[in-house]
């Protein structure tokens, strides 16, 4: 008899790496992000007036819309891809705790997106003229807010996994789930420029996060069970 | 009597979809009644005779169809979700029905608030659309009923839709406040107050009286609106059954007759 011991406790490691090295054999789904918030934010002078002051005064809302769009058109390939070739139902039928591998997942894809944003939007700020005070809670702000638009969008990618890829139904359904986050997160650059105290929208942005840590990949293993097991 | 209602046997026997029919058949023509009774006294004594109000003279009569209808979209809410989570639970067909009714009836009603605020603000606040916190969250409202909608029906699985719809609906229920909190600290922080039009002056109890029917009356009003929506969708889901055909089949005979 043969027994092999199971380790239950690697998923959330195991499902990391994986997206990374997927990842990293993709290079475009890398960088791309990244890219798309540089094309979006230049079309900011071609669209509207190139004078500074009005550029600075839209430029912490305009950040954060290019922030959301960047990770709503990523966040569809989180299950997509393994709901296609079976690998979503390898992850549910292992062993392992569901949540690990779902939260490992969605932690991929926060440092495949969010983080990048984050810190290549300093350059971004600059581009726009942003005063410099606004640089660091602007990084934060990404930093904190785009892990909680991972989190929140796994639940719907999760919700529309079985309806294939292209469906308008993803943004219909995420955008106002979206919308706290972007009042915070524009709210903490804006405080900031205007030498207000930015640790207050911070902070609630930091409460949301932590609960949609504690419900999100719960739900999403809810939601796959029930959808692909069907 | 008394010992079934404690027992919950009715709720239980409400969630038969044959019971159901019959028993909101009979209740119908009275709902009917009631509500079309209360809107028409509500309208008749809001619109003709309680006093104008001193500063915005008649154009405050529209509270009469604005305030019901946004107590509806925002409980409307709250029941559908409830609704679904009941359905996510004990899995009865019903209450996913009833949740699908409730998003169809809660967005017209979302609109309805919307669109007499709109009318209301063009005297009062001298345009048609502001940013407002209640405004925009009432907006927002509209959008997730909306993504509820689309999600309800866009599954060629119905029962995954409504599944789906649902979890959804929940989701939307921890971000109603959210939403509505984040609006309002972003507006109360953000801008100097423009608008103070509706600032709290507390209604005079003569505006007031009619404003209560007219709520009254859009409460039963939307329980008629369920009943109905709730017997469509019944009559859709149970077409197959022997009950439904044999309905069908007396129908047919009754306007044979006739």
């Amino acid at each position: 008899m043969c027994s092999v011991k199971i380790r239950r406790d690697i998923g959330f490691y195991v499902y990391f790496r994986r997206e990374l090295a997927l990842a990293r054999s993709a290079f475009g789904a890398t960088t791309a992000p990244v890219l798309f918030m540089f094309m979006g934010v230049s079309l900011i002078p071609l669209a509207l007036s190139s004078d500074t002051a009005s550029q600075s005064s839209i430029a912490p809302g305009f950040v954060w819309i290019m922030v959301l769009l960047a990770s709503l058109m990523s966040i569809e390939r989180i299950f997509t891809f393994d709901y296609d070739d079976g690998s979503l139902e390898q992850m549910l039928i292992s062993p392992q705790l569901l949540v690990q591998p779902i939260f490992g997942k969605v932690a991929a894809h926060w440092v495949l997106t969010g983080l990048p944003m984050s810190l290549s939007s300093p350059m971004m700020a600059l581009v726009l003229s942003l005063p410099a005070e606004g640089y660091l809670p602007m990084m934060l702000s990404i930093i904190i807010g785009s892990a909680y638009l991972s989190l929140v969008g796994s639940v719907c990618a999760s919700l529309t996994v079985s309806l294939g890829r292209g469906g308008f139904l993803l943004p219909i359904t995420l955008i106002p789930l979206y919308m706290p986050i972007i009042i915070f997160g524009s709210a903490t650059i804006d405080f900031a420029v205007n030498s207000m105290d930015w640790s207050f929208p911070l902070a609630v942005m930091g409460f949301l996060l932590c609960l949609a840590i504690a419900i999100c990949p719960i739900a999403v293993a809810a939601i796959l069970r029930s959808t692909l097991l069907f | 009597m008394i010992r079934s209602f404690f027992n919950l046997i009715w709720l239980y026997r409400l969630s038969s979809p044959k019971f159901f029919y019959r028993i909101s058949g009979r209740v119908i023509p009275w709902l009917f009644l009631a509500s079309i009774t209360l809107l028409a006294v509500g309208l008749f004594w809001g619109l003709l005779i309680a006093p104008p109000d001193a500063r915005q003279g008649h154009s405050f009569r529209i509270i009469y169809i604005h305030v019901p209808a946004s107590f509806l979209a925002l409980a409307g809410y709250y029941f559908m979700a409830a609704a679904g989570a009941v359905g996510l639970v004990w899995r009865t067909k019903m209450s996913f029905w009833f949740m699908k009714s409730a998003a169809s009836i809660g967005a017209a009603m979302t609109f309805i608030a919307l669109f007499s605020g709109a009318i209301w603000g063009r005297p009062s606040w001298g345009t048609y659309w502001v940013w407002d916190a209640r405004v925009t969250s009432m907006l927002i409202l509209l959008f997730l009923y909306l993504g509820v909608m689309a999600m309800i029906r866009a599954f060629d699985n119905s029962e995954l839709g409504q599944k789906n719809g649902a979890i959804l609906g929940l989701i939307g229920t921890v971000n109603v406040p959210i939403i509505y909190k984040s609006v309002d600290w972003w507006h109360t922080l953000h801008q100097p107050a423009t608008l103070k039009v509706t600032t709290e002056s507390s209604i005079h109890i003569d505006m007031l009286q009619p404003l209560l029917v007219m709520i009254a009356g859009f409460y039963l009003f939307y329980a008629l609106a369920i009943c109905l929506f709730l017997r469509a969708e019944i009559l859709y889901h149970e077409q197959g059954t022997s009950w439904v055909k044999e309905l069908c089949a007396r129908r047919k005979k009754v306007r044979g007759v006739l």
